[in-house]
């Protein structure tokens, strides 16, 4: 009888696992030194099933094609000035908060996948890890390229790797990523591939790509549809890997559990920024985030820990905490911005009567009562002359270091104070998420780089608001403050004027 | 004749981001490589030292021994971004699928007698672990490396290994008719046959090294100059009449060698150049790794060739490539 040909299944095993080895000049545990001290038992590595089944000809030829693609289109677009047809210049303000905020992090998940593609002692997810590490290259890159156009016409975009250094609400995004890159291989795949690539991601990713689509931005979407294959092998991934760790042993549920709750609730604050993105910053909105939340966490995340349910794994702590918010966070959030424009590196402004109407009716909980009063006082302050500012320095979280402007839960007009006290010292917490994701490792996160802290510290440029906007290198007048009166505006009305001249 | 489409000229603001303005000493345009590499890791204000290693930041200069003014002039003379990356690949690996399907049409390798065969088997095909190997050290490299300029690269390198690896693998499935046991008895070779050991312990021993650049110098000049130069391009000899497919199937690795060599000679040269210092490091490294390789490649060239001529032959290239480079040995 003739041996027998290879199945696709085996074929793949022998392009991949079957090309690694135990070592034996050098112990196992010397050349894979990071894998074991999060106390993740993994007996039997080969019992991990690759989620796709990709080589590297495969790979290279999808994504070459796709690239062709997308480069088409980025140049047709600048060619034909695609900036001059989105639906308001207002829009590019979400570009800015995209590059500076949320590029630099495909970036960090590029070199923390490598990491474990080289750190993770079982090749099946190693081989997994590398390709989403070139993926999330490409992203970062692509973006950078998409952008880059807008960067020539728009504020605010220039100093996007500076900023993402220094300035204080990107500290946010930036300090979630350093702590997913300074936690162990097997936390950074649940934090990164679970819980943000897979819980998360339709939250994240989805709201900026569909916003871009909804106001004319066709670089934008292009560039996320071109990544939504990429985005489906990384969800593909961030599942399984959960499934394999609570497969190989009983012990890794506490461990997996609590690291579950600390990325739910550190994604649920950055995505804060999205949240109000969706329901502010679009001149038109794909939906608001309370409904992008039911949909998306509520629904679809629901079914997913019903399903992780057989594994003994329950849905995040304050899930419920979270799913209340979303009443709130997007308003708080731009609260929070239009008060302190001045030292935001992009522009603000107060929604029109229209806006204002469709915010009443997808929030009839809460707009009219908290939300709504507020901001047409400071539209009526505005038209006075007297446009609020605030110019003090606020205290922020020292988890997930957002200004400490968010209100208890059940209680929107009291603001939320937690502390906890280590070694005589006191630090402040927005909310019991944060404060126990801060006990639960005080160590770490005792170290944060808070630049208010740093501000008050003199390492941040001078004592003086002028000074900290100089070391941010933000151009004052144009990259901060409102939208009315912004180079923004005068460009775009110079732009339309010129169309509506052309047309007479 | 030709035809002029008039478009409108919108004056731009500004041409590049600042950081790539104050790179190129002013506001002009830049190449799609410059946005996308120069300065892109982050460098400063870090949160969290790393659980795993709180010696150090994520991102840190100390993790090797050689210093540098700046980490962005060791730049990539292919201009490779993650678009030309791909693009260049998927074309090479279409030339890859015509000389596969051109051996398979006419079976040539299915032709070879058993002897030639079984030689292939233990003498080519156990390279695909170098590969792999290979693969870990790059992945090592972009993760533990600063500055995207090199980092970057890296992790093309790491993809390119992995791709060369599966190439020599469906050689193997060529050879044993698509059922795998060739690849069996060819990691039965890289694990136990006295050819190979040599090999194996180095890129082991490489695999502990956590200077990433003396890892760097290890890989490219150890490992690619001396070792996949053996196999790919002195043991033709050793093939027989097997010699023109084995050509033809591995032609990707000599094109990928003289392109990324271009890179990895850029790096190396660059680093060197910056200082006594760093030439002194890595003139240090390149001749261990160099004379450790020889002395593994003996061995492996005795098995395949006869005699080991062709390993001395491989590391003196490989000692002439790095005196060129501007290293001391």
């Amino acid at each position: 009888m003739a041996p027998k040909k290879l199945g696709l299944k085996q074929r793949y095993a022998h392009m991949t696992r079957g090309l690694d080895w135990e070592t034996s000049y050098q112990p196992m545990d010397a050349v894979y030194p990071f894998d074991s001290f999060e106390g993740i038992k993994i007996k039997d590595w080969s019992a991990w099933e690759d989620p796709f089944r990709l080589t590297m000809d495969a790979y290279w030829k999808f994504q070459g094609e796709k690239e062709r693609k997308l480069y088409a289109v980025l140049d047709a677009f600048a060619q034909n000035n695609g900036q001059t047809g989105i639906s308001d210049a207002r829009y590019a303000n979400v570009l800015k908060l995209f590059l500076t905020g949320v590029s630099p992090l495909e970036y960090q998940a590029h070199r923390g996948f490598a990491f474990a593609g080289r750190h993770l002692r079982g090749v099946g997810p190693r081989v997994a890890c590398q390709m989403q590490s070139l993926d999330e290259l490409r992203h970062v890159q692509t973006q950078i390229h998409t952008i880059s156009h807008y960067n020539k016409y728009f504020d605010g975009i220039s100093e996007f790797r500076h900023m993402h250094d220094r300035v204080w609400y990107l500290s946010v995004p930036k300090s979630f990523f350093d702590d997913a890159r300074s936690a162990g291989p097997f936390e950074y795949m649940i934090a990164i591939g679970f819980a943000f690539e897979y819980v998360l991601t339709n939250l994240l990713f989805v709201p900026f790509m569909s916003g871009a689509a909804y106001n004319g931005d066709m670089s934008t979407v292009t560039f996320g549809f071109s990544a939504q294959s990429d985005e489906s092998r990384h969800m593909t991934l961030g599942i399984e890997v959960i499934k394999f760790l609570l497969e190989q042993h009983p012990d890794n549920l506490p461990i997996v559990q609590k690291w579950v709750d600390k990325w739910f609730w550190r994604g649920h604050r950055v995505l804060g920024l999205v949240a109000m993105m969706m329901d502010y910053m679009l001149p038109k909105p794909v939906m608001s985030w309370k409904e992008a939340w039911e949909i998306y966490f509520t629904e679809a995340g629901g079914s997913l820990f019903t399903d992780l349910a057989r594994y003994g794994l329950k849905v995040p702590k304050y899930a419920d905490v979270a799913t209340a918010e979303a009443e709130h966070i997007s308003h708080q959030n731009w609260a929070i911005f239009y008060q302190y424009t001045h030292a935001a590196g992009f522009h603000t402004w107060m929604p029109d009567k229209a806006h204002l109407d469709w915010l009443s009716e997808k929030y009839p909980n809460t707009f009219d009562k908290y939300y709504r009063p507020r901001w047409e006082m400071w539209a009526e302050m505005e038209k006075q002359g007297k446009r609020f500012y605030n110019n003090a320095l606020p205290q922020l979280c020292q988890t997930c270091q957002i200004p400490m402007g968010y209100t208890e839960p059940g209680d929107p007009t009291t603001i939320a104070f937690r502390c906890s006290e280590v070694d005589g010292e006191t630090y402040h917490f927005c909310s019991d998420g944060c404060k126990d994701i801060f006990d639960g490792e005080p160590e770490k996160y005792a170290q944060s780089w808070l630049p208010v802290h740093q501000i008050f510290q003199g390492n941040c440029g001078g004592a003086t608001v002028p000074d900290v906007l100089n070391w941010y290198r933000m151009n004052v007048g144009a990259d901060n403050m409102d939208y009315v009166g912004s180079p923004d505006e005068k460009l775009w009305n110079e732009w339309h004027a010129g169309k509506v001249r052309d047309a007479v | 004749m030709t035809v002029q489409i008039k478009t409108i000229d919108l004056e731009p603001k500004r041409h590049t981001f600042g950081h790539i303005a104050r790179r190129l000493g002013g506001d002009k345009p830049a190449t799609r490589y410059q946005e996308a590499t120069l300065d892109l890791q982050a460098t400063d204000n870090f949160h969290y030292k790393p659980l795993w290693e709180p010696e150090y930041w994520h991102y840190d200069t100390r993790k090797t021994a050689v210093v540098m003014e700046d980490w962005y002039k060791p730049l990539d003379p292919r201009q490779f971004y993650y678009a030309t990356y791909n693009i260049s690949r998927a074309n090479a690996n279409q030339a890859v699928e015509r000389n596969f399907t051109f051996v398979e049409e006419r079976d040539l390798l299915g032709k070879l007698d058993a002897a030639l065969k079984a030689k292939l088997i233990s003498g080519l095909l156990p390279i695909r672990h170098l590969h792999w190997g290979s693969n870990m050290n790059m992945a090592e490299a972009c993760q533990r490396g600063y500055g995207t300029a090199v980092t970057a690269p890296c992790i093309f390198s790491a993809g390119d290994h992995l791709g060369m690896a599966q190439i020599v693998s469906r050689i193997g499935l060529l050879l044993d008719e698509q059922t795998g046991a060739a690849l069996d008895t060819a990691k039965d070779a890289w694990m136990n046959d006295p050819a190979w050991q040599g090999v194996r312990r180095l890129i082991e021993d490489t695999f502990v090294e956590r200077d990433w650049f003396h890892l760097y110098v290890a890989q490219t000049l150890g490992v690619n100059a001396v070792l996949l130069d053996l196999v790919y391009k002195h043991a033709d000899a050793a093939w027989g009449p097997a010699a023109v497919p084995v050509a033809m199937l591995t032609e990707f690795m000599a094109d990928w060698r003289a392109e990324e060599g271009k890179w990895s000679d850029a790096v190396v040269k660059t680093v060197a150049a910056e200082s006594e210092a760093n030439k002194a490091l890595i003139s240090g490294w390149a001749k261990t790794w160099i004379d450790r390789a020889e002395a593994a490649a003996r061995p492996l060239a005795t098995a395949l060739l006869g005699d080991a001529a062709a390993a001395t032959a491989a590391a003196d290239a490989a000692r002439t490539r790095a005196r060129s480079l501007g290293l001391s040995l």
